[in-house]
C-alpha cells in the first residue's frame, strides 16, 4: 500500500474497548488523531517530541508516546487513553483515586500521561521499590508538584490495587 | 510542531519493504520505532519524501540468542532485548547499555537496530556494537551485505546504509570466558543524552590477572571510539598481586587519547576528564566481575 502525501486514509483502531475509525493523512500523529479526529481530548500534548510524557497512552497495554507515533501505524491496534482508565459508571480506578487522595496533581496537564504510565507500571510490578517508582515515572515531567506527591500517589495506588478483589 | 507531509508505505513483508525502498531511492526513509525519527519530523529537521513503515513486518521482530552471540532483528524493541535474561546472559552489555537509553516508555517503542541506523554519536548502542566488533546485516532489493561496526558508523547521524538499503538485524558477539563488562555514563538528568559514556570489557587469564582491556566511547567524537587498553592495563598491574591494577592510570591514558568537542552542555576538557574517570570506574567494575565469573 502506498498512501500519497495529501491522501486521507480510513484509520481503524480499538480505543478504550470500542472500535473507532476516522479518515486522516499518514502524517497525523496518534496524539492528534485521538484529540482532533476522535474528540478524546484527555490525552494532552506538551512538547511534541517525546520528552514530557503528557501524551502517553497504552498501545496494546504498553505505555508509549502518542506524539511519536503515526495514527496509521497504530491502525488495527488497541489503544487505552486516560478516558479508558475509569471503571463502570465512571468510578475512578485505584491509580486515579490515589492521585486524588495524595494530591498527585495540581494543574493537571501532565496527569493523563502519569496515570497511563503508572497504570502499566503497577500492573507489571505491583510492589515497586522507591527506585523502581522513580525510574518508572522518570520519563514524565510535572512542573507543579515537585514530584513528591506523585511518588506518594504511586505508592498509595499500589496499596489500593493490593486491596482490590481479584 | 507537526510532521511534514510524506508518502507512506506499510509493507507487511521484507520483500515489499525492499521494493518500496528501491523505488523511493534518495527520498526514502525507514520508520521503525520512530523515537528518534518522529521528533526530527515534528521539528521539521527531516523531510523524507517517502516513509517506509516496517512495523507490520513481524518477521523482523526477532531476538536470537546462541552461544556465539545475540542477533537482534530490525523490529525488536529495546524493552524486549532489555528484559531478555538469555540475551543478558550471553552479552551483559546489551542490558547494561539499554538501561541508559532514554526512559522505559521510549524503550517500549524504540528499536535496537533503529538506534544503530540512526547513528547518534551520543547513543549507547553504537558504542557497544563497536566495542564488541559486532556487525549489521543489510538487505536491499538487489542484494545483501554484512557491515562490520567499524565501517558502519561514518559520521554524526550517518551510517554506511545506502539509499534503498534496510538494516535487517544486528549481531552482538558473546563474551569470551573470564571476561567482565561494565557500562558507565554521565548525563545531566537520567535518561538524557550522556555528556560522555563508556562500555568496557576486561578479560582475565587463568591466574585472574588482566589479559585484555577494551573500551568503547559515546559522546566524545562524531562516531563511536574504541580504544584497546590492554597495553596500559598490563603495565598498570605490573608488580601488583592478582586482582589489583592502577585503573586510574589506565583511565588517564584513555583520556589523553580522546579528543572530544565542546558544546553547550560541557567543554571539551570536561568531557575528556569525565571520560577518563568513567573509564577508570568501568574497568575496575569489569575486572571485579571477570574475577567473579570464573568461580
Amino acid at each position: 500500500m502506498r498512501l500519497g502525501p495529501a491522501e486521507h486514509h480510513e484509520i481503524e483502531m480499538t480505543v478504550n474497548g470500542t472500535p473507532r475509525s476516522a479518515p486522516a493523512p499518514a502524517r497525523r500523529l496518534l496524539s492528534d488523531f485521538l484529540r482532533h479526529d476522535l474528540g478524546l481530548t484527555g490525552t494532552h500534548v506538551g512538547c511534541e517530541h517525546g520528552v514530557c510524557g503528557c501524551c502517553t497512552v497504552l498501545l496494546d497495554g504498553e505505555p508509549v508516546r502518542s506524539c511519536l507515533m503515526f495514527a496509521v501505524t497504530a491502525a488495527g491496534h488497541s489503544i487505552t487513553t486516560v478516558e479508558g482508565l475509569a471503571g463502570a459508571g465512571g468510578a475512578l480506578s485505584p491509580v486515579q483515586r490515589a492521585f486524588q487522595e495524595c494530591h498527585g496533581l495540581q494543574c493537571g496537564f501532565c496527569t493523563p500521561g502519569f496515570l497511563c504510565t503508572v497504570t502499566a507500571l503497577l500492573r507489571d510490578n505491583p510492589r515497586p521499590t522507591d527506585d523502581e517508582v522513580l525510574e518508572g515515572v522518570s520519563g514524565n515531567l510535572c512542573r507543579c508538584t515537585g514530584y513528591q506527591n506523585i511518588v506518594k500517589s504511586v505508592r498509595r495506588a499500589a496499596e489500593l490495587l493490593a486491596e482490590e478483589p481479584t | 510542531m507537526k510532521p511534514p507531509a510524506f508518502a507512506y508505505h506499510a509493507p507487511d513483508t521484507l520483500g515489499a519493504a525492499l521494493a518500496a525502498l528501491a523505488e523511493a531511492g534518495d527520498g526514502g526513509k525507514v520508520l521503525a520505532g520512530g523515537q528518534s525519527l518522529v521528533p526530527l519530523l515534528n521539528m521539521r529537521l527531516a523531510a523524507p519524501a517517502e516513509l517506509v513503515d516496517i512495523n507490520r513486518i513481524t518477521a523482523l521482530d526477532t531476538l536470537e540468542v546462541t552461544a556465539g552471540g545475540v542477533r537482534v532483528g530490525a523490529l525488536a524493541r529495546h524493552s524486549r532485548v532489555e528484559r531478555s535474561d538469555a540475551a543478558a546472559g550471553v552479552q551483559p552489555l546489551l542490558r547494561r547499555a539499554l538501561e541508559n537509553v532514554a526512559h522505559p516508555v521510549i524503550r517500549n517503542r524504540g528499536t535496537v537496530v533503529g538506534s544503530l541506523a540512526h547513528a547518534d554519536p551520543a547513543a549507547e548502542l553504537p558504542a557497544v556494537l563497536a566495542l564488541l566488533d559486532g556487525t549489521v546485516e543489510v538487505r536491499s532489493a538487489t542484494g545483501r551485505r554484512t557491515v562490520p561496526a567499524g565501517a558502519f558508523f561514518t559520521g554524526p547521524l550517518e551510517s554506511a546504509l545506502l539509499p534503498g538499503e534496510l538494516a535487517v538485524s544486528a549481531f552482538f558477539p558473546a563474551l569470551p570466558p573470564r571476561t567482565g563488562t561494565a557500562f558507565r555514563e554521565l548525563s545531566r538528568r537520567h535518561g538524557d543524552y550522556a555528556l560522555a559514556g563508556v562500555a568496557v570489557t576486561v578479560g582475565l587469564d587463568e591466574d585472574l590477572r588482566v589479559a585484555t582491556a577494551r573500551a568503547g566511547y559515546l559522546g566524545v567524537a562524531a562516531t563511536p571510539v574504541v580504544l584497546d587498553l590492554t597495553g596500559p592495563a598490563l603495565a598498570a598491574q605490573e608488580g601488583r598481586p592478582a586482582g589489583e591494577c592502577d585503573w586510574a592510570e589506565v583511565g588517564g591514558y584513555a583520556a589523553a587519547r580522546l579528543d572530544p568537542e565542546p558544546d553547550i552542555h560541557a567543554s571539551a576538557e570536561y568531557r575528556r576528564t569525565l571520560a577518563g574517570v568513567l573509564t577508570e570506574r568501568a574497568l575496575r567494575a569489569a575486572a571485579a566481575e571477570g574475577g567473579r565469573s570464573d568461580s
